[in-house]
């Protein structure tokens, strides 16, 4: 039980992007690292079924056996962290949690201060997203996309904002809790100590037709 | 999947409203034109109203006024635009004036003509400053400086409301242009600041609003409105002879006002055509001219002040305008040349009491209704497609391009056959078709500017399109949601037309009333009924811009800048 893509082919127009076929098992971190422009973001795009429509992809995605590749993104139970945290700014820090906890879910305020307290941010339930420091949103965010109970999680350059200190007590948090779960999760970064830290696999991506350009 | 559905359906909802209106108007005016039209008795093809329409004598002045008061107004307007935001983009100064623009653009046209006619008349505030040191007025004079026989008040009154528009047109499009940078690269050639920027960027922001100048100029050659307060009266403009024509008792003249609306209509196709080719034609010039390397280095120190003297006479001539209706709505003894009344009093006010409720009701009913349908089509369609094609975007333009007075008898007809004239629901109708455009212009740009990634965030939590849309997309976009409304609100309560012919004189709103008294002599009640007419729309702008800040003063990412 894990992330399976079989065969997955991306195309930007005739241009053939990515091409991959790999399983990623379950607290397994896979990291891909590339050139800007050789199609990784546009892979984590295509996983959450968000894929622009210049590019086309070809191919099976398989989520804990089910086979996830033609769902809408809210039913495919993948989280994904942003670069940037993107809270949503109208929402309070406790709403933002609420939002992303299933429905179904009882004493949701119990829950949110759990989640908070995890994160070493308890009693912020109702503190404005806009005045956390970068390390305090980032915690936020993970937290979010882990209590809306995912089967998988992407990191896209999740840390790439953070400076070098902080970076590395975040790496340790989103990946301890990702472990926890036992989550398969991608991540796609510049950062060749992201790549270490993680330890797991690493995939280097290239734009094949600019290489033979050169 | 409902979600699609509802959007699509919006979408197609949205370009039904705003195309099948003008065509049904079109063929309810164009068959009358030729004698069609049998509820009338006339049921025979024949040219006997254009030969009525040829007959009247007013005729030759009349598409001369409406020819040359519109080209004159849309050129003066676009150079003004131009030559301020040449001047003086990217200055503090140039901040000031993009925030004078929102109660500009919320300021009914025929109340900016009203204070400008007030300000501008012999007995005016202008008159009266000058009288009698020097002048040697004693009394006013007999002059015929509002409804001048050249059309010279009319182009003057439509110049201070279109340099707003096109303004604000321009600053939406500056950021595609790379404006700024543009300008500072001409500047390190060399360049003067307004010679850089004509020649660099100016070419590409009047590709960008080309439609909006094309509005502006059916606007200007067709509006009844402003041509009943600040126009020429005998003869008056060819719209305003078509309204007089398409509201006689004598109900065979409708023939011949039809036969007027298609000239109209004619008129402005090829004065479309004229400008069109005269932008060709200066846009292969301008090739020579940019080339040629004059730098226009001291030009700036006559075109900057010239700019910034526009911009300030515009402001200052509306608002004293304004000051000047409220002021005479208060007066109670008020002589010339003193320039201030003897007395204040509430007597107009107190006496104007009981219709004014109703009236203001009204008004406000329509443009919530026309402005919340507005806004539902513009959300869905927006949702369905964000980026229409080309010709969906020509669309838009569609009823600000095709002028009112050529299209809304024709539609009147339709109403009156369907036995729905008169009511406030068809009135409401009919402001919609304006009303859209407006809204969906407003609200398309920071719809499109929105972060995508949000939504994402929100459905890989697991939030269906729906639950997106309505508790992240929506909420985040309140401050564009109310501007786009306060628009809206604004395009309502300032339509003449719509309300005067669906409205079958049985709907008032504080505009039809204000406009009504055009003719009269009474200062004091027009003072009333403008002032109702401007405050309305600009208390609903207050309103939409302080919400936000109320709602949400706990969070710091949702202020601007």
């Amino acid at each position: 039980m894990s992330l399976n893509l079989h065969d997955l082919r991306i195309w930007r127009g005739d241009r053939p992007l990515i091409s991959l076929s790999r399983s990623v098992a379950k607290g397994e971190v896979l990291t891909l690292m590339g050139p800007s422009g050789c199609g990784k973001s546009t892979l984590l795009a295509g996983l959450i079924g968000a894929l622009p429509p210049v590019f086309r992809m070809q191919g099976q995605i398989a989520l804990n056996g089910r086979d996830i590749t033609e769902l809408p993104t809210h039913a495919r139970r993948i989280s994904i962290l942003f670069q940037d945290d993107i809270l949503f700014p109208h929402l309070s820090v406790g709403a933002n949690l609420g939002f992303g906890l299933p429905r179904a879910t009882r004493e949701r305020a119990r829950v949110v201060d759990a989640a908070l307290e995890d994160a070493g941010l308890a009693g912020y339930a109702d503190r404005d997203p806009a005045t956390l420091s970068g390390g305090q949103r980032t915690r936020v965010a993970l937290m979010r996309a882990l209590l809306s109970e995912p089967e998988a999680l992407l990191l896209d350059e999740p840390f790439a904002k953070l400076d070098s200190e902080l970076r590395a007590a975040m790496r340790r948090f989103v990946f301890e809790r990702a472990r926890a779960r036992a989550l398969p999760v991608i991540m796609v970064t510049h950062d060749m100590e992201d790549a270490t830290a993680a330890g797991g696999p690493i995939i280097a991506l290239s734009s094949p037709r600019e290489d033979l350009d050169d | 999947m409902g979600h699609t559905y509802i959007a699509r359906a919006g979408f197609w909802a949205a370009l039904i409203c705003l195309s099948l209106p003008v065509l049904a108007g079109l063929a309810g005016v164009i068959g009358p034109a030729f004698g069609y039209l049998p509820a009338l008795g006339g049921t025979e093809i024949s040219l006997a109203p254009w030969q009525g329409l040829l007959a009247w004598p007013g005729l030759a002045d009349a598409i001369r006024l409406s020819l040359v008061t519109g080209l004159l107004a849309t050129a003066l307007s676009l150079a003004l635009t131009l030559l301020i935001v040449a001047a003086w983009q990217g200055t503090r100064s140039f901040l000031w004036v993009t925030r004078a623009l929102a109660p500009l653009l919320a300021l009914p046209h025929a109340a900016a003509a009203f204070g400008l006619a007030f300000l501008i008349a012999p007995s005016g505030w202008i008159a009266r400053g000058l009288s009698p040191w020097a002048t040697g007025w004693e009394r006013p004079p007999d002059l015929l400086i509002v409804h001048d026989p050249l059309g010279l008040a009319l182009v003057a009154g439509l110049v201070v409301k279109e340099v707003p528009f096109l303004l604000l047109m321009t600053l939406a499009a500056l950021p595609q242009t790379d404006s700024l940078r543009s300008q500072l690269v001409a500047r390190a050639l060399g360049y003067g600041r307004v010679m850089g920027w004509m020649k660099a960027v100016a070419p590409r922001v009047i590709a960008q609003i080309r439609l909006p100048i094309y509005a502006v100029l059916a606007y200007s050659m067709s509006v009844v409105d402003v041509a009943l307060i600040l126009g020429p009266t005998r003869p008056p403009t060819l719209a305003v002879q078509i309204l007089d024509w398409t509201t006689h008792p004598d109900l065979a003249l409708r023939f011949q006002a039809a036969a007027g609306a298609v000239l109209q209509l004619g008129l402005v196709i090829a004065a479309l055509g004229l400008w069109h080719g005269a932008e060709r034609l200066i846009a292969r010039q301008s090739q020579h001219w940019a080339a040629q390397g004059a730098r226009g280095v001291a030009l700036d120190r006559v075109l900057r002040p010239l700019g910034a003297g526009a911009a300030l006479l515009i402001g200052v001539a509306v608002g004293l305008g304004l000051a000047g209706l409220l002021l005479w709505s208060f007066a109670g003894l008020w002589r010339f040349p003193a320039l201030w009344p003897e007395t204040l009093s509430l007597r107009i006010w107190t006496a104007q009491a009981a219709t004014l409720w109703p009236v203001l009701g009204m008004t406000a009913l329509i443009a919530s209704g026309a402005t919340l349908i507005a806004l539902a089509l513009s959300i869905a369609a927006l949702q369905a497609r964000p980026n229409p094609g080309r010709s969906a975007k020509a669309l838009i333009y569609l009823p600000l391009i095709v002028p009112q007075i050529a299209f809304l008898p024709g539609l009147a007809s339709f109403a009156l056959m369907l036995g729905v004239d008169g009511t406030p629901t068809a009135v409401t109708l009919a402001h919609l078709v304006f009303v859209l455009p407006y809204v969906y212009l407003t609200l398309a740009d920071p719809w499109r500017a929105w972060d995508t990634r949000a939504g994402l965030s929100a459905a890989s939590l697991g939030a269906r399109p729906m639950r997106v849309l309505w508790t992240i997309r929506l909420p985040m976009l309140t401050r564009a949601l109310l501007v786009a409304a306060a628009v809206g609100f604004a395009t309502s309560v300032a339509q003449y037309l719509p309300t005067l012919l669906i409205g079958a004189g049985r709907v008032t709103t504080v505009t039809t009333e204000a406009v009504a008294l055009a003719s009269s002599a009474n200062r004091r009640l027009i003072g009333v009924w403008a002032v109702l007419q401007m405050a309305l729309p600009m208390a609903v702008f207050a309103l939409c811009l302080a919400l936000p800040a109320l709602l949400f003063r706990d969070r710091h990412g949702m202020r601007i800048g």
